[in-house]
């Protein structure tokens, strides 16, 4: 079943357009990578999935059904622009946020006591948050965002902000949570991030989603067929079938090629032409990364 | 619903828990009290302690009889001259001067001082060589005192209000302060807490909760719940200052029974004066039962709700304000449209409603939604007919509807809103924009 199905939501705005007409579709139990540029309308089509505000048309469905107020419950969002309740004491404040997404006071001092352990964090309950360190309140924010058990957790930039070692914490936290069978969706232009954990992602550029996909077939969309080669004395390639592209010396008499193919032909034919020229010591295809793709749409989009 | 329940409860419970609030409930109503009881000791205390001053003077038309109640005062015989030189030698107040006049044309009568004379220095003297000259002519006249003080009459108009059966004495002078009190209660209330939601939600902008919070919360149940717990917590804070005031006159009347310095007042004083001051006593204490006899509970029934209704239509307007700004100061611009009806309604209490409660200008003002909290407090001990009570109320609660909706509107947008510039022709954009 699919966690989340956007089918053509517009939202517009008085001067510009926000989302055209955008589809999307989330596998459940995945990790989600959408993706954009500062202002291609992620984070409004994330406000619209939480009902902060409404989409213009289109239509939602969250695990079966159609967008409702009940979904709140259903929904962890960490929000880009986050922060708590300065003057309020941790413990308060993460029953009031649980009691906000439907949990009773008991349920919610219970699943607190359970995460506060999790992160050794028993002793702040009582603090109030402006008395607690920067990487503290991350952790608490992060406790704020999953305690209620939500079946989708949406991150919008989830480690912009937290140090190297919460952010290890909380990439463990997602990966054990979607273990559990959470289905996650990550708004980030970090592509490290989506290289390492998504399975799925989506591009939306300038309003519109460009891209969709498991991240293996994006990249066997974008591959150009290009392989890198190491190997001793240099060679030179004819006919149509193969193009160098480049060819420079690593250290030790090592030389390295890129190598583009034409046509029909297979990575084997290559690695039998190649093996009657030169010494071949590694041979590899060349698959792009999530970030060469990324730029490349995006420089390409505005170029038109 | 629910949730609206929680925002309220939290608010409140977020406020109603700090120290300055348990303070301040409990501080203001004792700190007036306090300030005129200092005030009132303070110059008690420097009444007694200073010494007279001290006025030398040269008759030379031989009226002058010195009084001793104020100053003390030193005959010169000699010229002028040389009774300046004198002054001029002394640490004295000053030197007065009577040349030879005509009873009816005093002229030339100066007072010579180091520095110039304050008010009540001047008057006080002005006053005594009036009296002495008005005597002097009426034994002239041959009309003495007796006859005189037969004269004199005192004239009381008691005010009773109503038709038929339902007339009753009114005191206007105690009424027109009652006005005036819930008048400008009802304006601080107003702002304070009007302020304190502003306050509340640049606070929600600028840590930044507020998306957290809007995910779970529409933000209209969010504004509603933040106007509301800071109501709850006004009328608690109100109900405390009523419960304080009411039990500490209670106690402080019940022990001194009668002020006892004033009785002692009566006694030193001889006469007319005390029986003046026997009348104005029993004024104070017909005050005092008049004030008993008022019906305190319609007046803080109607308190409470145009304090709700007033602070809704405000309290509103202070939550779109700050929900399209990111700092307190930037609120600034943004806080005149609001101040300006607040001001007017609290300054026509003073130069309309309190003069003349019953003026085409003060009625209408107290049915206007925007100054009716105000205006109809001041005129609401003064009787108000029902069909204005009525249609103020009924005003007051389509006003406060109309204004909660215009701010949601708002107030949704703006909260999301960071760091852009924000001028009115956006928040029409943004009150314009659809969901």
């Amino acid at each position: 079943m699919e966690a989340l199905v956007v089918r053509g939501v517009t939202k517009q705005y008085t001067n510009h357009t926000a989302l055209d007409k955008v589809d999307i579709t989330v596998p459940e139990k995945s990790i989600f990578g959408l993706l954009g540029p500062n202002g291609a309308g992620k984070t409004t089509l994330i406000r619209i999935i939480n009902q902060i505000i409404n989409a213009d048309s289109g239509s939602i469905t969250l695990f079966g059904k159609p967008l409702n107020a009940d979904h709140v419950g259903v929904i962890g969002y960490l929000p880009e622009e986050r922060g708590l309740y300065k003057k309020m004491k941790v413990g308060d404040q993460l029953i009031y946020f649980a009691q906000l997404k439907g949990l009773s006071r008991s349920e919610a001092i219970a699943k607190i006591k359970i995460w506060v352990e999790k992160f050794e964090i028993k002793d702040w309950l009582n603090k109030k948050v402006e008395d607690l360190s920067k990487g503290m309140a991350q952790k608490v924010q992060f406790i704020s965002t999953v305690m209620h058990e939500p079946r989708l957790i949406i991150l919008d930039e989830p480690f912009s902000g937290f140090d190297p070692v919460n952010a290890q914490l909380i990439t463990q936290e997602i990966l054990d949570l979607k273990k559990k069978g959470c289905t996650i969706i990550f708004s980030t232009h970090r592509m490290e991030t989506v290289e390492d954990l998504c399975d799925d992602i989506a591009l939306i550029n300038k309003s519109q989603k460009i891209l969709e996909g498991t991240k293996k077939q994006v990249k066997d969309q974008y591959k150009t067929n290009t392989f890198l080669v190491e190997h001793r004395g240099p060679f030179s390639l004819d006919g149509s079938s193969y193009e160098l592209v480049s060819q420079h010396d690593l250290e030790e008499g090592l030389l390295k090629s890129t190598i583009k193919m034409n046509g029909t032909a297979k990575p084997n034919d290559l690695i039998g032409e190649l093996i009657r020229r030169t010494e071949v010591s590694s041979f590899q295809e060349k698959i792009p990364s999530m970030s060469e793709i990324f730029i490349s749409l995006v420089k390409g989009e505005s170029h038109e | 619903m629910n949730k609206i329940w929680l925002v309220i409860q939290r608010e409140f419970l977020s406020r109603v828990q700090k120290k300055s609030f348990l303070i301040a409930t409990i501080v203001i109503p004792l700190i007036f009290p306090a300030i005129i009881g200092i005030l009132v000791y303070v110059s008690k205390q420097s009444e007694k302690g200073a010494s007279k001053k001290v006025i030398h003077y040269v008759d030379e038309s031989k009226i002058f009889t010195p009084d001793t109640a104020k100053y003390s005062f030193k005959e010169f015989h000699g010229s002028l001259s040389d009774a300046k030189t004198a002054f001029d030698n002394s640490k004295d107040f000053g030197l007065l001067y009577i040349p030879a006049i005509e009873l009816s044309k005093p002229k030339g009568i100066t007072l010579y001082t180091e520095s110039s004379p304050g008010f009540d220095d001047l008057g006080n003297i002005e006053q005594l060589l009036a009296n002495q000259i008005k005597d002097l002519k009426m034994r002239k006249l041959n009309i003495d005192q007796k006859m005189l003080d037969s004269l004199k009459t005192s004239v009381t108009i008691e005010t009773i209000t109503g038709k038929g059966a339902e007339q009753k004495a009114s005191n206007t002078g105690l009424l027109a302060g009652l006005g005036m009190t819930c008048g400008i209660l009802m304006y601080m209330f107003i702002f304070i807490y009007g302020a304190q939601i502003m306050q509340g939600v640049i606070e929600e902008k600028s840590s930044k909760v507020i998306e957290v919070i809007v995910s779970s919360v529409k933000p209209f149940q969010l504004m509603m719940g933040k106007v509301l717990g800071l109501a709850s917590v006004g009328i608690l804070q109100f109900s405390i200052w009523m419960i304080l005031m009411f039990t500490l006159t209670v106690v402080v009347l019940g022990s001194l029974g009668i002020d006892p310095p004033q009785q002692q007042v009566i006694q030193q004083m001889g006469g007319e004066a005390a029986i003046q001051q026997a009348a104005s006593n029993s004024d104070f204490i017909n005050g005092l039962n008049e004030a008993r006899d008022l019906p305190w509970f319609y007046i803080i029934s109607i308190f409470l709700f145009y304090f709700l209704g007033g602070y809704l239509i405000y309290g509103a307007l202070f939550a779109a304000v700050g929900s399209a700004v990111d700092s307190p100061a930037e609120a600034q611009q943004f806080m005149f449209p609001i101040t300006i009806p607040l001001l007017i309604s609290y300054m026509s209490l003073f130069l309309f409603v309190l003069k003349d409660h019953d003026s085409a200008v003060s009625v209408w003002l107290s049915i206007i939604p925007f100054t009716s909290p105000i205006a109809m407090m001041g005129r609401i001990g003064f009787g108000v007919p029902l069909w204005q009570l009525a249609l103020s109320m009924i005003l007051l609660i389509g006003g406060f509807i109309f204004t909660i909706w215009v701010a949601g509107r708002v107030y949704r947008v703006g909260i999301l809103m960071h760091g852009s510039k924000v001028n009115y022709k956006v928040l029409a954009k943004w009150f314009m924009q659809r969901g």
